[in-house]
């Protein structure tokens, strides 16, 4: 098999930076350095992970494990202390949909605005258009502002405009909770369909159940460190217990 | 399946992946001119008054008040050639620090070439120095202004100068903002200078006598040289040549003084050259921080 996603154990330190202007830098500096200026945490340590084309993979773990910060590095969000992230072909992120919204633009200035954010073309957004519409059920409103959208709507849009993106892989971070009971297992079989046409899939949530019907593999972080990989229900089972 | 190669995610191409997209650059230019005005009467308009006031005010403490109208010919034209000039530098800077901390939660989130930010800050700013340079060639053609090829050219120089100083400066500036705050502050301060640390509001002759006056002709011409040196300067020059120098008649003024001498052949090369360096320098600053933005914003 072809990997997708390369992991080489990468460790993230995190620095919990209490000032914020040279003043205080300099204070503390002419202080004598006396105490510490920053506190360093370890967001991940030493993670290895490697991902195949056509997989999916939870990555699970309560909140502070890691798991975003996993999956920000595997976007280019953010780059490894040490380690290397490698991954073949585009990779786009349903990590916090909408982020790329404007609220004092139509719907369908920022289907244009977030659907070259996510790296379309002008021409692939021409041509999904229709598409990206009928997914959001969004209708006449598409020409209204996004801030007179509803949470809903707002959320219907942007989910339905990265859906739309068709990268090779798809890393997804707690956005299944999209909209009403019938948009959200709309979504989901929408989900599923991308990784039955062969994408790779790399999802992080805490709705356990919804996870396992989507991911085979599962992936489960403790402090910044994998403590098991393997059959999503094993994983889920252990968080559990 | 794909059979592209292994690649690194997060590590761009600096401002050449800006041109690779393009698109999105106009997007992201698109909204912020749409998103600017939003719920203003006046809309775009204000891109006329406010340097139409300013140059009012200006026009009066030192036309009438100060006495600039007697000694300079055509002052209000030499006076608003350089105020556009600077306009459009002081907004394209001012916003292009800003930029990657206002668009903070974006590229927490999602990776894009993020020289994208402040280039579209500089662009958007050259789409409002559009109006003011109109309002410049009227006044210009009401007094006489017939340009040839070497005034377009001189001009054009002057502008792209601001342009990669712009942006060259908002890369640094922006990016350092993402650590220190105190970033856009020092930025205002610069833009405050700016203003008067080249020949907008005054003519060059008067910071060479005044600088002899004070220092004596040796050090008077050491400062004056670093005085010309400033790119600021050499592009306001480059605009007074190409606007106001046209408009203005022999006896009046004398065209061996109007613009410092060699500017065309020795100091425009320099400034396009140091812009050129602050553009480079700006980007590598960029790429050394951009990797810890995530983080730290």
């Amino acid at each position: 098999m072809v990997v997708a996603v390369d992991v080489q154990s990468i460790s993230k330190q995190f620095v919990l930076r209490h000032t914020r202007s040279i003043k205080e830098a300099f204070v503390w500096i002419v202080k004598g350095r006396k105490g510490d200026l920053s506190q360093k945490f370890h967001a991940l340590d030493q993670v290895s992970l490697q991902v195949e084309q056509g997989e999916s993979v939870a990555l699970l773990g309560l909140n502070g494990s890691g798991k975003s910060t996993l999956l920000k590095h595997i976007s280019g969000v953010m780059l490894p202390d040490s380690g290397a992230v490698r991954t073949r072909g585009r990779v786009a992120g349903l990590i916090e949909v909408g982020a790329g919204f404007h609220p004092d633009l139509s719907g369908r200035d920022n289907v244009y605005l977030n659907g070259a954010i996510l790296g379309m073309t002008e021409d692939q957004i021409n041509e999904r258009f229709e598409s990206i519409l009928d997914f959001s059920e969004i209708g006449q409103f598409i020409d209204t502002e996004v801030k007179f959208y509803s949470s809903g709507m707002y959320l219907r849009l942007a989910f339905s405009v990265a859906i739309h993106t068709d990268p090779e892989i798809f890393l997804i971070d707690e956005i299944l909770a999209v909209g009403d009971e019938p948009f959200q297992k709309k979504c989901l079989e929408k989900i599923k369909e991308l990784g039955d046409a062969g994408k790779t899939l790399v999802v992080v949530s805490h709705d356990l159940d919804l996870v396992a019907r989507v991911c085979s593999r599962g992936v489960l972080l403790e402090h910044g460190k994998v403590v098991m990989d393997g059959d999503v229900a094993d994983v889920v089972a252990r968080l559990r217990s | 399946m794909s059979s592209a190669e292994l690649t690194t995610p997060g590590l761009g191409g600096g401002l050449r992946d800006v041109l690779r997209s393009r698109y999105l650059l106009r997007l992201l230019v698109a909204k912020e001119l749409k998103v600017r005005y939003r719920g203003s009467v006046l809309g775009l308009l204000w891109s006329y008054v406010k340097p139409g006031v300013q140059f009012v005010v200006f026009w009066f403490a030192l036309g009438i008040f100060l006495g600039m109208n007697r000694n300079t010919e055509n002052y209000p034209i030499y006076l608003f050639s350089g105020i556009v000039l600077i306009n459009y530098f002081n907004e394209a800077l001012g916003n292009a620090a800003r930029s990657i901390v206002g668009n903070g939660g974006l590229i927490k989130k999602i990776y894009l070439p993020r020289e994208l930010f402040p280039v579209a800050s500089v662009w958007v700013s050259a789409v409002h120095f559009v109006p003011q340079l109109l309002v410049l060639l009227v006044a210009c053609f009401i007094g006489g202004w017939s340009p040839g090829p070497v005034q377009i050219a001189a001009a054009v120089a002057g502008f792209a100068i601001v342009t990669m100083l712009a942006v060259g400066l908002g890369l640094f500036f922006g990016a350092a903002n993402v650590y220190f705050r105190d970033s856009e502050n020092f930025v205002d301060m610069l833009l405050m200078i700016a203003t008067w640390a080249s020949p907008v509001l005054y003519s060059w002759t008067m910071v060479r006598d005044g600088l002899f006056d004070a220092f004596g002709t040796g050090r008077g011409e050491v400062l004056h040289t670093i005085y010309q040196t400033n790119p600021l300067t050499i592009a306001v020059e480059l605009f007074h040549f190409a606007f106001w120098m046209p408009t203005t008649t022999m006896p009046r003024t004398d065209p061996l003084l109007a613009v410092p001498p060699n500017l065309l052949d020795v100091w425009t090369p320099i400034g396009l050259g140091i812009a050129l360096v602050v553009i480079l320098a700006g980007q590598l600053t960029f790429r050394r921080l951009e990797g810890r933005f995530a983080q730290e914003l």
